[in-house]
Parts: structure tokens; sequence; C-alpha cells
């Protein structure tokens, strides 16, 4: 474990120097992701301005779904771009390479790179996180702090399982499932919102196929002192980021699958 | 002219093959078209009243940007990048054409041809069941298609300038980075231009972004009247004529000063 750890921070580090090569672009890239990420709470305050509230919920509350999906969905995408690269693998032969090295390669690849320029999405998100926990008229708790942390942990989680069961159809198709886009994008976007705005069907899928609602909704929901009506008990949320964590290891099952299931393209 | 036109056919037929692509983007497009729609729902249930446009119009609109969603990917030519790199731009310098229009015609058949791959299937699908409406009115309709031409010039005068910006940049990152950011606010492809605040207004009306979403989808919704669409395709048309002319200053600036790369 501690020798994993320690390979882990030289991959990494190597990966680091690599982006610094380039410093010019890295601080363009960091502050456009920034900006990118910014219009979409521009937007939110817009609409907020313009129609006052949303069913019940204040801007500040909706601030703190947004900001604890997209810092936590910020750091699983910095960490998470071997996978992104995966197909590519696959398709060059480059994977038969990774086979022979004495390394999980599911180690390998959450080893790739960590790409700092996500710091731009990162910081944006943190940015409306400060801003929720200053402006929420609940009182903010250390216990609270720490369930959020909890609950960031839990997205990250199931974000970076949702990349590798991404990844995972590649052993199979050779190519990148866009679809997936709608769950880990798709899921930053569903998740800015409280998920009780949406339609029935849509929470569902996105409680039950897709845990989202475990690792936001219901955290926050503990945070802000709110119950769902006719939901689960109000207590749920401190533990429910756990499903996060549960869903990762299935997700790796399924990419060990995937590995046994591989042949090389030959290329 | 015809060897622009030849250059815009090849690049489009080629670009016309990614279909599947095309296909799988679509799923992807219905998904975020439901999310707004229903983030939209969500805000007119608590206060309709405070809307600047109806319900069934606001959802025709978010179809639209869907549709249209290729449009916007407004980053220099990839093809200019590889070649600016390389340094086989030298071979571009030497070509018996105007360099402007021949960038102008390749970024033209780079935005128009997944465009189309997408807003076809994407209009039919939400027209027969995601509630997209057709056009206020037939004359709206034809309004509106001559709006979407204009706003094809204008968004490939955009990207021609960013392909020129190359010229100083090389590597393309800075600019093909931060227009998008500008772009997808102030087109309307994130909420609806109207929808932001009164005092934002007027700076959102004279800058060129709106040209390319908003004032077509308004024309299409019935938004803005009939005796509003001479205004809008000027501003359209006026700001595409800016920038390619801005656009010619700085290539012809650029090919001055430029250095070819050694390859």
């Amino acid at each position: 474990m501690r020798d994993a750890a320690r390979l882990y921070v030289r991959y990494i580090s190597a990966s680091m120097r690599s982006q610094m090569q380039y410093r010019a672009s890295f601080v363009f890239q960091t502050i456009g992701q920034f900006l990118i990420c910014g219009i979409d709470f521009v937007a939110i305050w817009a609409l907020f301005a313009r129609f006052g509230g949303l069913k019940g919920w204040s801007l500040p509350e909706v601030a703190l779904f947004y900001g604890m999906v997209h810092t936590a969905f910020a750091v699983t995408d910095a960490a998470s771009r071997g996978f992104d690269h995966f197909p590519h693998m696959v398709k060059h032969g480059e994977f038969d390479r990774m086979l022979l090295r004495p390394r999980s390669t599911a180690f390998q690849l959450a080893a790739y790179t960590l790409e700092l320029r996500r710091v731009g999405r990162f910081g944006q998100g943190f940015a409306v996180l400060v801003y929720a926990l200053c402006a929420v008229e609940v009182e903010i708790t250390a216990a609270k702090l720490a369930l959020i942390l909890f609950a960031m942990a839990g997205s990250f989680c199931m974000f970076y399982g949702l990349l590798v069961l991404q990844a995972t159809a590649a052993f199979w198709t050779t190519e990148s499932l866009e679809l997936m886009n709608t769950v880990t994008y798709g899921g930053t976007e569903t998740g800015s919102y409280p998920l009780s705005i949406y339609h029935d069907w849509f929470r569902k899928f996105f409680t039950f196929v897709v845990p989202l609602a475990c690792v936001n909704y219901y955290p926050a929901l503990a945070v802000l002192d709110r119950a769902e009506p006719g939901g689960f008990v109000a207590t749920f949320g401190w533990y429910s980021p756990a499903v996060g964590l549960a869903f990762l290891l299935v997700s790796l099952r399924v990419w060990k699958l995937g590995v046994r299931h591989y042949r090389s393209t030959g290329s | 002219m015809r060897a622009y036109a030849a250059v815009f056919g090849a690049r489009f037929r080629a670009l016309l093959q990614y279909r599947a692509a095309a296909a799988a983007g679509l799923g992807t497009q219905v998904f975020w078209g439901l999310i707004r729609v229903m983030i939209f729902g969500a805000f007119y249930a608590t206060a309709p009243q405070a809307a600047p446009m109806s319900f069934p119009q606001v959802v025709t609109y978010v179809w639209l940007g869907q549709g249209m969603i290729r449009l916007l990917i407004w980053r220099s030519d990839p093809a200019v990048e590889g070649m600016i790199r390389t340094g086989t731009v030298a071979y571009e310098l030497v070509r018996p054409v105007d360099l402007y229009w021949l960038w102008f015609s390749r970024s033209a058949a780079n935005l128009t041809a997944p465009t189309l791959l997408r807003a076809v299937p994407m209009y039919a699908l939400a027209g027969l069941v995601l509630g997209m409406e057709p056009p206020a009115s037939p004359a709206a309709g034809a309004a509106w298609a001559a709006s979407v031409a204009v706003a094809v010039l204008l968004a490939t005068s955009m990207c021609t300038l960013a392909s020129i910006s190359l010229l100083w940049t090389i590597s393309g990152e800075g600019v093909s980075r931060l227009l998008p950011a500008a772009v997808w606010c102030l087109s309307g492809m994130v909420i609806p231009l109207p929808f932001f605040p009164d005092w934002a207004q007027p700076v959102l009306r004279a800058l060129p972004f709106r040209g390319m979403m908003d004032l077509p989808f308004r024309i299409y919704i019935g938004h803005l009247g009939a005796g509003d669409w001479a205004g809008a395709l000027g501003h359209q048309a006026a700001w595409a004529a800016g920038l390619v002319l801005l656009g010619r200053w700085a290539l012809c600036r650029g090919q001055r000063r430029l250095v070819v790369q050694g390859g």
C-alpha cells in the first residue's frame, strides 16, 4: 500500500512537471475553465434574480448543491484522465504494455496523469461552495462541515466509478461511449439543483441507478436541516455518501471483468 | 469563387461522414435539453408572471439551441493549427487564392456540416415528442431561416479570426479556450438572453454573440415581432461584415511578420 502510494506520487509528479512546461498555455486553460464553469452559476443567479425563488429554495441553498457537486467532480475529472484516455489506448494497442507491468491496470490508469488545469473548474466550484456556506441561514457546525467533506468524497467516488464504467465499455466497443457524458457532466448539471425540482422518473434514475442523490442531495438536505417530504428519514443524509464508495468498488469489479475479456486490437 | 466553393464542398462532404458521432451526440443533447426544460419548468411553477416569455416559447428556444450547438464550437480550424505548428502553412501562402477566403470557406464547412448533422434529427425528434413548437408564423419561419444563414456567416467570420490569431500565438490555446466561455454565455446558449437582468440587456444587445442563437431563435418563437426582423438581421450582418474586415486586416498584418516554423 505504501509502496503504491509512493509510486503514485512519482507518476503524478512526472506528469505535473510535463504539464508545467507550457506555462502560458496552462494559465490560459485554467482561466478558461474557471470562466466557462462560472457561466453555469451566472445563469443560476440570473434565473433567481428574474424569478425570485425556486420552489421554496433560495439561491444560497442551491449554491450549496452546486458547489458540492462541482468541486467533487473537478477532482474526479483531474484524477481520472487515464480512464478517459483508455479507449484510445485500446485502439492503438498501448494497453498491452500496461498488462505486462507488475501493477494493476486500474492503478496505472489512475496514476496516468493529474490534470492541473482542472484547478479552474475546482476553484469555481469551491468559490460557490464558500459563498453558500457564508450565505445560508442555517448554522454550519463542525459536524456539518465534516458531512460536506464526506459527501464530496462520496461524489468523487461515484463519478470516478462512472468514468471507470465508461472506460470499461471500451473493452467491447473500442470507442468512447459518449452517452456516459450524460451521467458525468450531466450529473453535475443535475446535481447543481435540488433533485426535488425534477420529474419523478428523473429523480428515481439519479437515486437508484446513478446514486447522485445519496452523495449530493440527501447530505445537502441534512446540512440545510431540511427533510424530503415523503422521502427517507432526515438522518439518511448523514451516512448515504457511503453509497458512492460502494459504487466505485462495484465499478472496479466490472473493470476487472473487462480486463479479463480484453483482446488486443493488434495494431 | 469556384475554388472556394470546391474547398467548402470537399470539407463539407468529408465532415458529413461522421454520422455515427452525430447520432451519439444526439442522445447527450436530448439529455441536456431535458434538464434545462425541467429547470425552467420549476422556475415557471414558482413565479410564472416574472418570465419574459411563455413556457412553450422557452421550451422551443431550448431545443432550437440544442440543435444548433455545433455552431457554437468557436475555435480555430484544427487543420490550420496543425499547419502552423508543422510549418506546412507555407504551402497555404503560395496557393493562387486569397488566403482569407480559403480559410473562411474551410471554417464555413467545419461549422455547417456538423450543425446540419445535429440539427436535423434534433428538430425532428424535439418537434415530435419533446414539445418543440413550429415557427410562430410562416413568415417568422422564413425570417428565421434567413437569420440562421447570416448566423452561420457570423460564426464563420469569428472562427476564421480565431485561426488567424494563431499566426501570433502558434499553439492556439489562448484564444480558443477563452472565446467559447464568452460565446457560450452571451449567445443565449446557457439561458435565453431575455432572462438576464434588465441592466445587462443593453450590453447583450450591442455584442455580436446574440446573432448566433438568440436573434434567430426569438424570431422563430415569435418573441421578436415582424417589425424587429430587419433590425435583427441588420445587426447580424453588420457584425459579420465587421469581423470579416477585421480578419482580413489581421491576416494582412500577420502574414508580414509570419515566421514559418521549420519542420
